[in-house]
């Protein structure tokens, strides 16, 4: 039964001093904006769900996705997908070869490159299969990196100022992508952001973080 | 997946086994107890015997000053270079030059330098007979002299091509530009305000490699079989002449001696440390005064040259070892050959290949295991969140800083006793304690710097540890892992001690072949060894460079690093 991604009256400490507290629920297909000056450890947070903590830093509460609890699992058995501002394609990698680190290893070979072709058809980069990322433009590669993590089947969706690095009309463009994806698959997503624009974009709850005293 | 500190253990194994088990096996030879040789101690026979060799004061005298002055002298050098050029475009001319040069092994260097300033060298050649009138070579004691000069300066080109590499990674992590620019608007001159305001910080860097220049410059024994006085020699060549004699007592005497120069080498070290707490307090008392030495061409030119002279000497070094490699007749005052000739290679060439063959042998195996070691011991760490410690540094570069003559001897007698000496895997063992560090060196940087976010990505796509390891990690560090293989190998390929002593004298490597050549004085077969010798050793950095430019030729993102 799967109702979300839920942070159950949860806590981040840093060294014995609590950085903030949030208690919420982020419903299947509903994007949850959370917005606060930087430095009062929103990608901590992230990086808390993900369960990639930087040592020093500890929660209390739970984290629980679609009913099942977060804590105690390692990062690969979390299904949760991150996307930074950085793109962060492996760029030993094509463009088809990240797309295929994504691609969970239980899909047969000889189905592989098809479902690889389509994700590419579906981010309008159709071709681009044997491409260096670096070749790419910043909004190209940040739909790779976009497609490459969905292609992982995550089942909630972390966005950390995704589209902060990219120009105007590339954000509105890669918003509409990403949201549409997010919703089509019905994940929970959380926004991460500095800009009202996106959570406005983004059509679901906002957060409004106070500073750290 | 938590790997078990497996490969960390087999690390300190590898790197202090052979060390201590080596010092271990000295001591006890030393003390009398060598049941190979039917001796069985304890007894004080030997120290008798090493404190009635009429060569000891001077063997002593000779160890103690080229290996502190060489030590000074590359120190200064590599401080006035970095004072007063750090930066500048000719700085960086002269380095691309130098770079290369760390990885000629110190024999071929030596050889080189011997080709050079020999009294029939190419110097003496370039001033006969118009300016010196010598129509044969003259009879002079250019090298090998009684006071080790030319032996100082064989080591002085090789060490100071080390300390500013070394230098030069550490300048980057002090801000080292903007603390010259602060105190340049201060006033001072370039050269006073680099050695008052980045000196502290970077000798603080780099003071265990400036320490295991010293170690290893009071202990040499390739350069000073080259170089050194014979009559008699430096300590340590005395000690490696004991280890060969048939008569297997006097191994002991080699062992005594050994142990001699440990105490040497630690004594120079405490020396070390007490004129580094008097320059520290004079430097203080002068900063305190204030003065500006806006006058500093003279210093900053003194540098230069001296750099300039290094690069050169070297550089017309090989080039000499090649031309005599290739000489048909050549008499003494002509500057060149009267033709070139490939006989000596012809002549040389058969006999060279079998140590070509060992010679790569031991520096792939020592390499590859030192890879495995290595790259086992940064994940490791890596996963467990732990970083280099202070000690575990001082760990990494005890086996540079004990004195090779003091452990290898040991080494050598253990494995007589057990009766597997002159076995190649035993050699690999001993290449594997120099190879180790150097790795550990070269890959400690990449390893750190590698963007962790690539992995915190691929894991929550469901990639595994192993799997983020074997596909992201290595394939995007292929530039540098294989520029530490180069390394490894140039160093494994320039190892002379541990092969002659491990090897009990039947491992024989093109570096070995090469020394082995100095008292003859076959100039052509010593030109085509030591060529082939810094062939060798230059040839994987060739390939480290080549291998990812091929590999990544279409992946633009791997170009810069
Ligand atoms: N890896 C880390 N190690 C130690 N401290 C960190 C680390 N990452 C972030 N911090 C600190 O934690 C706090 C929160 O950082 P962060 O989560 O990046 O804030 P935000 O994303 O809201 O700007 C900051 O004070 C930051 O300096
Ligand atoms: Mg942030």
């Amino acid at each position: 039964m799967p109702d979300g991604l839920r942070l159950d009256n949860l806590t981040l400490w840093r060294d014995g001093t609590a950085l903030l507290s949030l208690d919420l629920l982020v419903r299947p297909g509903e994007v949850t904006s959370l917005m606060g000056p930087s430095g009062v450890g929103k990608s901590t947070l992230l990086a808390a769900i993900t369960g990639q903590l930087p040592p020093g830093f500890s929660t209390k509460g739970d984290i629980r996705l679609n009913d099942r609890s977060l804590l105690g699992l390692p990062p690969q058995a979390r299904r949760v997908g991150i996307l930074f501002q950085d793109h962060l394609l492996f760029p030993h990698l094509s463009v088809g070869g990240n797309l295929a680190f994504g691609l969970a290893p239980t899909i047969p070979r000889r189905d592989r490159r098809a479902k690889i072709e389509a994700a590419l058809d579906a981010i309008g980069l159709t071709g681009f299969h044997d491409r260096d990322p670096e070749t790419l433009s910043g909004g190209q590669k940040a739909r790779v990196a976009l497609m490459r993590m969905l292609l992982s089947a995550p089942s909630a969706l972390l966005l950390d100022e995704p589209f902060s690095r990219l120009d105007t009309d590339l954000r509105d463009q890669m918003r509409r992508l990403v949201f549409s994806h997010a919703a089509e698959r019905r994940l929970p997503t959380l926004l991460v952001t500095h800009d009202a624009a996106d959570a406005e974009a983004a059509g679901g709850p906002v957060i409004h973080l106070p500073a750290t005293q | 997946m938590r790997l078990p500190p497996a490969l960390p253990a087999l690390t300190i194994l590898a790197l202090l086994g052979p060390v201590l088990a080596g010092l271990w096996g000295t001591l006890s030879a030393a003390l009398g107890h060598l049941p190979a040789a039917g001796l069985n101690g304890p007894s004080l026979i030997a120290f008798q015997a090493l404190w009635e060799w009429p060569g000891l004061a001077s063997s002593v005298r000779l160890s103690l000053g080229t290996g502190v002055l060489a030590t000074v002298i590359s120190l200064v050098v590599t401080m006035l270079l970095l004072a007063g050029w750090s930066g500048t475009r000719a700085f960086r001319a002269l380095l691309g030059v130098l770079s290369p040069l760390l990885s000629v092994p110190h024999a071929a260097a030596a050889f080189g330098l011997l080709f050079l300033i020999q009294p029939s060298g190419w110097i003496a050649r370039l001033l006969s007979p118009w300016l010196t009138g010598w129509q044969r070579p003259p009879d002079l004691l250019l090298v090998q002299d009684p006071m080790g000069v030319a032996m100082v300066l064989g080591l002085v080109v090789k060490e100071v091509p080390f300390l500013l590499l070394i230098s030069l990674a550490a300048l980057g992590q002090i801000d080292a530009s903007r603390r010259l620019q602060v105190a340049q608007a201060l006033g001072y001159g370039r050269v006073t305000a680099w050695i008052y305001s980045v000196f502290p910080a970077l000798y603080a860097r780099i003071r265990l490699p400036v320490l295991v220049v010293l170690a290893y410059s009071m202990s040499v024994v390739d350069v000073a079989v080259i170089l050194g006085p014979n009559t008699p020699p430096s300590l340590s060549v005395q000690i490696v002449r004991w280890m060969g004699d048939p008569d297997l007592t006097l191994r002991t005497v080699a062992s005594a001696a050994a142990m001699l120069q440990f105490g040497l080498v630690a004594l120079a070290i405490a020396l070390w440390f007490g004129a580094e707490v008097l320059l520290a307090q004079t430097g203080l008392r002068c900063a305190y005064r204030g003065r500006r030495g806006s006058h500093d061409r003279m210093v900053r030119a003194v540098g230069f040259v001296s750099g300039g002279v290094i690069v050169g000497a070297v550089l017309l070094g090989l080039i000499g070892l090649s031309l005599w490699s290739v000489a048909a007749r050549w008499s003494f005052p002509d500057v060149l050959p009267d033709g070139l000739s490939l006989r000596s290679w012809q002549r040389n060439g058969t006999a060279m290949l079998p140590s070509l063959a060992t010679t790569f042998t031991i520096a792939l195996a020592a390499t590859a295991a030192g890879l495995l070691l290595t790259l086992g011991c940064l994940e490791t760490e890596q996963r467990r969140q732990l970083t280099l410690t202070q000690k575990g540094l001082w760990l990494l570069y005890l086996p540079l800083l004990v004195p090779q003559t003091a452990f290898l001897p040991g080494m050598q007698t253990l494995l007589l006793n057990l009766d597997v000496d002159r076995s190649l895997g035993a050699v690999v063992l001993a290449h594997l304690v120099f190879v180790l560090p150097y790795l550990r060196l070269a890959l400690e940087g990449p390893y750190r710097t590698w963007d962790l976010r690539q992995a915190a990505v691929a894991a929550t796509m469901g990639a595994s540890d192993n799997r983020i390891f074997l596909t992201l990690r290595l394939p995007m560090l292929l530039a540098p892992i294989l520029t530490a293989c180069a390394v490894g190998m140039a160093v494994s390929v320039g190892q002379y001690l541990p092969t002659l002593l491990v090897g009990g004298g039947r491992v024989q490597t093109l570096t070995t072949e090469a020394v082995a050549l100095a008292a003859g004085g076959d100039r052509r077969a010593i030109g085509a060894y030591a060529l082939a010798q810094t062939a060798a050793a230059l040839l994987p950095f060739a390939l480290a460079l080549a291998v990812p430019m091929l590999v990544w030729r279409n992946r633009e993102g791997l170009h810069h690093a």
